[in-house]
């Protein structure tokens, strides 16, 4: 009935099965993670005292942009979906993904597609270096002429997304085991099937964007050019109609994923698991009438500012709801701090942090001082860094065992949060100072009364980079470790994934297995 | 922090959110030092943002005590290994109306002064001075509306300082070599446009941040009661120098302000009579090396080199060497190839643009010995619209 996997490099590139292609996406995402952070901290060294040192501000810029777009289209979002292709066919009791073909495809048109957009640093010109939000006519009219390269690039990255929600979607709407139920899917499903609908929806609008910007700049329309009769804000408002939904789509997973730790470790049920669902579907909705949140500088009329800045306070809510869910799920439980523990408990008070952040940033008058500011940047890296980062590295330390049949290194999991959690702190903690005081976002050079808090970032920031070479060895170690981990590998965790043997089969539930 | 180990995470989490919890202390004793806080700043409405970020951080703060709080106890209470037992309960349809109502209320009790200060901040009506500010690529312009008054707004922390050959001035990389000069009382309404990619005007003291968008005018305004020196920055990524185009505007006693714009006048007068005068060529050397320093030099460095990769060098280069009309070209109305390369005819009068010419035909070795005069310019502007 099983068989194994075809031997030496064919498995890889021919492969349709969901582990396989799951174990792809991780280990691209990991290594997108590793350049991506290598940006981060160019820009940290070279912020690290007044002055220009180390790059010059148009290359500053380059790694701005690159840092950006790597970390959100390559080591986020190809995390999430390859947790979703290891965990969804094993969490609804399905043998495999409901489209393994496409599944290869979209994950192998990947890394073509950071290729693209990595070697446009070395052409004439530079890479993008207009940030990753890209607004025009700095993208269009003033880009360098490897932005032709950029939009390709997103092109590819935008079809494998869709490809992969597709097939996320397929799968747990026509794959489930008989009698799971969809208010019995565990949560990291639901969150993954609301975020695989936001996908459809809104990357063929950054598709569209980014087209827009080709015909502009190669064939002569002016849809970002007043001179021609369009509108460089009509950029705005097409960018953050994708991108705030984006936004919810590297977090929603992440609330699953958390929703799938903290009743583990806490011994105890997942506290109010419809109203979780109901949150998670809410939060989506919303996502889609704030996006000019992002833009209340640029002059939109004052009812139209009080819209956004009205349902933007609104996300609050649901974002709420969540947080004292998983708050009471761990209240008179019976806790133990096992490395996935302490990311997802990181996850949410920090996660929480952004939060408050984010609601002072709501507010419309206040956010006239805030927008543009480091206080941005605080905010937004609290939300991502252990909003998603957090969640995915809890992720892999909780379901590591089950996917390679060995226990990781407590101890060394243990160094590396703690590493990465005051790194983490260390690093964008002050920045909320910097940004109040008025520095302002994507400068490489800054006034002297900024000096103290950014050196404390940048010696954050190493000490963070540190931290993921810890995590790095530690899965690397465990992969070859001979210790054995059980089926259960925690204690009488909830969950399919848990009644497989550890490593799970190639092959599994090819009979579905039985829910009551 | 010592006790942190592996084995009590929950102290650790615990004495980290100590530090945090003084460091939050500090950060409200010194809620008016500048370097931890946002300005209080000195118009009414930049008071009023100010009370509204500390209104809802206060809230932040509040509930993060709550939710923290019951995090950390029963993080420290219910620990397998003090043989906590866990409990089974999973719902309760009550708790979670209340955590959804209770942050609704809370939510209204923030939007309503948030909404009548906006209303406040949009009404642009009634303006006493207008004034038009463009953004360049990396340049402020200033336009007096119905003086007949414009300049520009240039960084002037020398690269000398940016490149740390000099110690750096307690102004660095805020300084301009000509401020925004707005009198105090009354309302002054700012117009926003740019050149050419997004820009955004920022005084956080004023509490105007507004985006300069190419072919739209948004509007801004503020009132300020006292006399004062004011700093902000461009706060929109606006290309390669945007960390390098501060804005500054020196808020004066109407008088001094009345007294300035005459001044202001008369040397504009003086210039707009240079532009029809015959120079001699030492006068448009020494002219044009001034000019040079303020416009060039940023580029084309102060000893003509350029960057090599970069920027062109002005030395030896085949267009300072070559023939005038080329030259007067590029200058006039910027490169085709390399849009870093402004187009200066609008920029610099026409008495600059000869004079800054001639100089470059002559210095950093070119000895050209041609020169050109200002009405020469304007014949060349006009002939080549």
């Amino acid at each position: 009935m099983s068989h194994g996997p075809a031997k030496g490099i064919g498995r890889w590139l021919f492969t349709t099965n969901h582990k396989d292609i799951g174990t792809l996406y991780l280990w691209f995402s990991f290594s997108m993670f590793f350049i991506g952070g290598f940006f981060a901290l160019v820009i940290r060294a070279e912020l690290f005292e007044p002055g220009l040192q180390i790059v010059e501000p148009e290359f500053f810029n380059q790694m701005t942009t690159l840092h950006g777009l790597i970390m959100v289209f390559g080591a986020v979002m190809p995390a999430f979906v390859g947790l979703a292709n290891w965990m969804i066919p094993i969490m609804i009791g399905a043998p495999d993904m409901a489209l393994p073909r496409m599944n290869n495809w979209s994950f192998w048109i990947l890394p073509f597609a950071f290729a693209i957009l990595l070697s446009t640093l070395f052409m004439e010109g530079g890479g993008p270096n207009f940030g990753w939000t890209f607004y025009a006519p700095l993208s269009t009219t003033y880009a360098p002429p490897s932005v032709t390269f950029f939009i390709f690039a997103i092109h590819i990255m935008g079809a494998s997304s869709i490809m992969g929600a597709i097939n996320i979607i397929a799968t747990i709407l026509n794959m489930r085991a008989p009698g799971m139920t969809l208010m019995k899917m565990p949560l990291f499903v639901w969150t993954w099937l609301i975020t695989a609908y936001l996908l459809i929806a809104v990357m063929p609008v950054l598709a569209a964007v980014v087209t827009m910007m080709l015909m502009d700049i190669h064939f002569g329309t002016s849809f970002f050019d007043a001179a021609g009769g369009g509108d460089p804000v009509l950029f705005q408002h097409v960018f953050w109609f994708f991108g705030h939904p984006e936004v919810y789509i590297m977090i929603l997973p992440a609330f699953g994923i958390i929703s799938a730790i903290i009743p583990t470790f806490a011994r105890k049920p997942l506290f109010g698991y419809a109203s979780m669902v109901y949150a998670t579907a809410s939060i989506a909705l919303l996502s889609f009438i704030v996006w000019a949140h992002h833009m209340f500088t640029v002059g939109i009329p004052l009812v139209g500012e009080l819209f956004f800045m009205y349902a933007t306070m609104l996300i609050a809510v649901p974002t709420g709801v969540k947080v004292f869910n998983w708050v009471t799920t761990m209240f008179r439980g019976s806790l133990t701090f096992e490395t996935p523990m302490l990311f997802a408990v990181a996850f949410v008070i920090l996660f929480t942090i952004g939060g408050f952040s984010g609601l002072m940033l709501a507010i419309a008058p206040a956010d006239f001082q805030y927008h543009d500011t480091y206080f941005v940047v605080a905010h937004f890296h609290y939300v991502l860094v252990p909003g998603a980062i957090f969640s995915i590295t809890a992720g892999v330390y909780y379901w590591l065992p089950k996917w390679t049949g060995h226990m990781y290194n407590e101890l060394m999991g243990k160094t590396h949060f703690w590493l990465a959690f005051i790194g983490l702190n260390l690093t964008f903690f002050p920045m909320h100072f910097v940004g109040l005081a008025g520095m302002p976002r994507r400068i490489p050079d800054y006034a002297l009364q900024f000096a103290d808090f950014n050196m404390i970032s940048s010696c954050g920031a190493f000490l963070f980079g540190a931290a993921q070479v810890v995590f790095l060895f530690n899965v690397v170690r465990t992969i070859f470790s001979k210790s054995k981990a059980s089926a259960e590998v925690w204690e009488k965790p909830t969950g399919l994934e848990w009644q497989l043997p550890s490593p799970a089969p190639y092959h599994t539930f090819t009979k579905p297995p039985v829910i009551q | 922090m010592l006790h942190i180990g592996p084995n009590n995470p929950a102290k650790a989490f615990h004495a980290f959110y100590l530090g945090i919890a003084v460091s939050t202390l500090c950060f409200t004793q010194n809620a008016f030092s500048s370097s931890l806080n946002m300005t209080e700043g000195v118009t009414s409405v930049s008071k009023e943002i100010y009370s509204l970020h500390m209104n809802i951080f206060w809230w932040c703060v509040a509930i993060g005590v709550v939710v923290f709080g019951v995090m950390f106890y029963t993080m420290i209470a219910h620990r397998k290994e003090h043989g906590a037992k866990a409990s089974n309960f999973h719902e309760s349809t009550f708790l979670e109306v209340l955590w959804t109502l209770i942050p609704f209320v809370i939510l209204i009790a923030m939007a309503v002064p948030a909404t009548s200060s906006l209303v406040k901040i949009y009404d642009t009506e009634e303006a006493d001075i207008d004034i038009l500010i463009t953004g360049y690529q990396w340049k402020w312009k200033y336009e007096y509306l119905g003086e007949d008054l414009s300049f520009f707004s240039n960084l002037s922390t020398p690269n000398n300082e940016i490149y740390n050959r000099l110690e750096k001035n307690p102004n660095y990389l805020l300084e301009v070599d000509n401020p925004l000069v707005i009198p105090t009382g009354k309302k002054v309404r700012f117009l926003l446009t740019s050149n050419d990619v997004i820009h955004s005007w920022w005084i956080p003291d004023f509490a105007v941040k507004k985006d300069a968008i190419p072919g739209f005018i948004n509007e801004a305004w503020t009132i300020v009661d006292a006399p004062g020196i004011f700093r902000g920055q461009c706060a929109e990524l606006c290309g390669k120098n945007h960390g390098f185009m501060p804005i500054v505007v020196e808020v004066k006693p109407e008088n001094e302000f009345n007294q300035w714009l005459s001044e202001q006048k008369a040397v504009a007068a003086k210039l707009e009579e240079l532009n029809s005068t015959t120079f001699t060529f030492e006068d448009l050397v020494t002219r044009g090396e001034q000019v040079y320093l303020n416009n060039c030099a940023a580029c084309h460095q102060a000893n003509g080199k350029g960057v090599p990769g970069a920027f062109p060098s002005i030395a030896g280069s085949k267009i300072a060497t070559g023939a005038l009309s080329d030259h007067l070209n590029i200058v006039i109305f910027g490169s085709q190839k390399n849009p870093a390369m402004q187009a200066f005819g609008a920029q610099l009068s026409e008495a600059d643009l000869a004079a800054v010419i001639t100089y470059q035909r002559n210095a950093f070795g070119n000895n050209m010995g041609d020169s050109v005069q200002p009405k020469e310019i304007l014949a060349f502007k006009q002939n080549n619209k």
